[in-house]
């Protein structure tokens, strides 16, 4: 359904050379999955996810959804970002924010939006939040309600760029778990960029590793392990640690190629 | 918070009280500085005999329409100039130079095409507040974080939502700083432009009474004028606790 074709991007800075961000980067999402990308940091990944959300125009190179060449934002699309704290809004309260999700959608009343976004609370456990503002809550529980406002949406791709990166250790294991959940009950294809390969194969039926800038991707792992994935016994299974070995010294020869 | 208030009070008592034992002891000019007995006397009499009312509600009025005209195209030029660096280029000379300029400088070529009515003082009192709420609103709409803007947009948000349900409420706390400023300068000018051909205003009040030489009503005005000021920024501030509470709050615990 999501099928990124021969994509580059370069960035032309004030001084110096083109800088190119991706030299060719080419894969496919099917319906449902849930797919993993890492690679070594400032390879290019926010940069994909960014062409992949129609936010930022491809130098060269396609991004089809369901066939349809993307130009600009999707309908059906969301882009998640790391930084909750700068992406939800202040002055609004979390079911407010939550609201934002629906509010420009058509054939809504507002009783609707507002039960949906009750309703979506409650799926990322926030109920009794609802009037608090964001800035009150920790930031685990902020990117709870990032993911509600996503979710709301019913989007049939949620994109997330490094989601849980500045959360600590046990919010991340907690909210890991909590987005497997909802991801199986709503059926979404989640493409998901993250730095940690643990949490790349935990999560996902595949993970693509890319390389370093100018970036394409190296390999395309098939995770193949069952679900519902569990914290201790999926992370001790013989074809996690083996899945987690492969990408690692993937990653760190193309770190340490020069 | 309310100690210091209290010494506060206390503190204009004493002031007051020495003012008028100086203005009774003949140690100042008795002409000049009358007793504040004296003042606060023709304050209540133009207050109560509603001489002074007219004047204020004339003044109250110029400097209502002439604030409210430059806030609504100060914060729409000023969002236009924050968010298309296009318009900010084309404009940003301009702005600068007429910024530049004293607003009272501006007085005489007002009258000129204006001439000395409330048309001129509205002008006067719209170009002097423009520009704080202009330039507070283009570094508020700059500052708006991307990663905001571009989260509407992945929500589909057009350009017009986008300013509007995100851009507007995300700068809307330097939006209120200029808005705040730009209130006690409406004041300053209103009663500067009234001092210039008018026949109504406090301005007006306070300057014909010291050429009539009814020194105590003007002092009196000056008080009327002080009353007022605070008044609207009392307001003010606390329409903006209001308003922005969750800013108070978000920084609050940011620091």
């Amino acid at each position: 359904m999501l099928e990124v074709r021969d994509l580059r991007k370069e960035f032309q800075p004030l001084s110096g050379s083109t800088v190119v961000a991706l030299a060719s980067v080419s894969f496919r999402v099917a319906a449902g999955q849930f797919v993993s990308i890492v690679g070594p940091s400032g390879c290019g990944k926010s940069t994909l996810l960014q062409c992949i959300a129609g936010l930022s125009r491809p130098t060269a190179g396609h991004v089809l959804l369901h066939g349809r060449e993307v130009t600009g934002p999707p309908e059906g699309l969301i882009l998640l970002f790391q930084e909750y704290n700068k992406s939800l809004m202040a002055w609004r309260s979390v079911l407010k924010n939550v609201r934002f999700g629906l509010e420009n959608r058509p054939g809504m009343s507002r009783n609707q939006i507002d039960a949906e976004a009750r309703r979506y609370l409650e799926l990322v456990g926030l109920e009794g939040f609802e009037a608090h503002y964001p800035w009150e809550l920790s930031g685990g529980m902020q990117q709870r309600v990032a993911i509600a406002r996503a979710l709301v949406r019913r989007p049939e791709v949620l994109l997330m760029d490094e989601p849980f990166g500045s959360l600590d250790a046990l919010t991340r294991i907690e909210l890991e778990d909590a987005l497997l959940r909802l991801w199986e009950s709503l059926q979404a294809t989640i493409v998901f960029v993250t730095h940690d390969i643990e949490e790349a194969v935990y999560l996902s039926d595949e993970v693509y590793v890319l390389s370093r800038r100018p970036c394409q991707v190296i390999e395309e792992i098939a995770v193949k392990l069952e679900r519902p994935r569990n914290q201790l016994t999926t992370r001790e299974d013989p074809r996690f640690i083996q899945a987690r070995h492969h990408i690692f010294e993937l990653i760190s020869k193309e770190m340490s190629r020069a | 918070m309310r100690e210091s208030r209290w010494t506060g009070f206390a503190f204009l008592l004493l002031l007051l009280g020495l003012w008028e034992v100086a203005g009774r002891h003949g140690w100042v000019h008795k002409l000049f500085f009358p007793p504040a007995s004296r003042i606060l006397a023709s304050f209540v009499q133009i207050v109560f005999s509603g001489e002074v009312l007219g004047h204020v509600g004339a003044s109250l009025w110029r400097a209502g329409f002439g604030y409210l005209l430059a806030a609504l195209l100060a914060i729409t030029l000023g969002v236009l100039m924050g968010y298309w660096r296009a318009v900010y280029e084309a404009f940003e000379v301009v702005v600068e130079l007429l910024r530049a300029v004293p607003p009272p400088a501006v007085i005489p070529v007002a009258i000129v095409f204006l001439g000395v009515g409330d048309q001129m003082k509205i002008f006067i009192i719209l170009f002097s507040c423009a520009f704080p709420i202009l330039v507070n609103t283009m570094d508020g709409v700059r500052g708006v974080d991307p990663v905001l803007i571009r989260t509407a947009r992945t929500f589909g948000l057009g350009q017009g939502p986008l300013i509007w349900k995100v851009v507007l409420p995300a700068a809307s706390p330097l939006i209120m700083t200029g808005l705040r400023i730009a209130l006690a300068i409406a004041l300053i000018l209103v009663v500067i432009s009234e001092m210039v051909g008018a026949t109504s205003g406090i301005g007006y009040f306070i300057l014909d009474a010291q050429r009539s030489f009814r020194i105590p009503q003007m002092y009196a005005g000056m008080l009327v004028l002080a009353l007022l000021g605070y008044g609207l920024n009392r307001c003010f501030l606390l329409a903006d606790a209001r308003l922005m509470a969750w800013h108070k709050g978000l920084t609050a615990r940011q620091r």
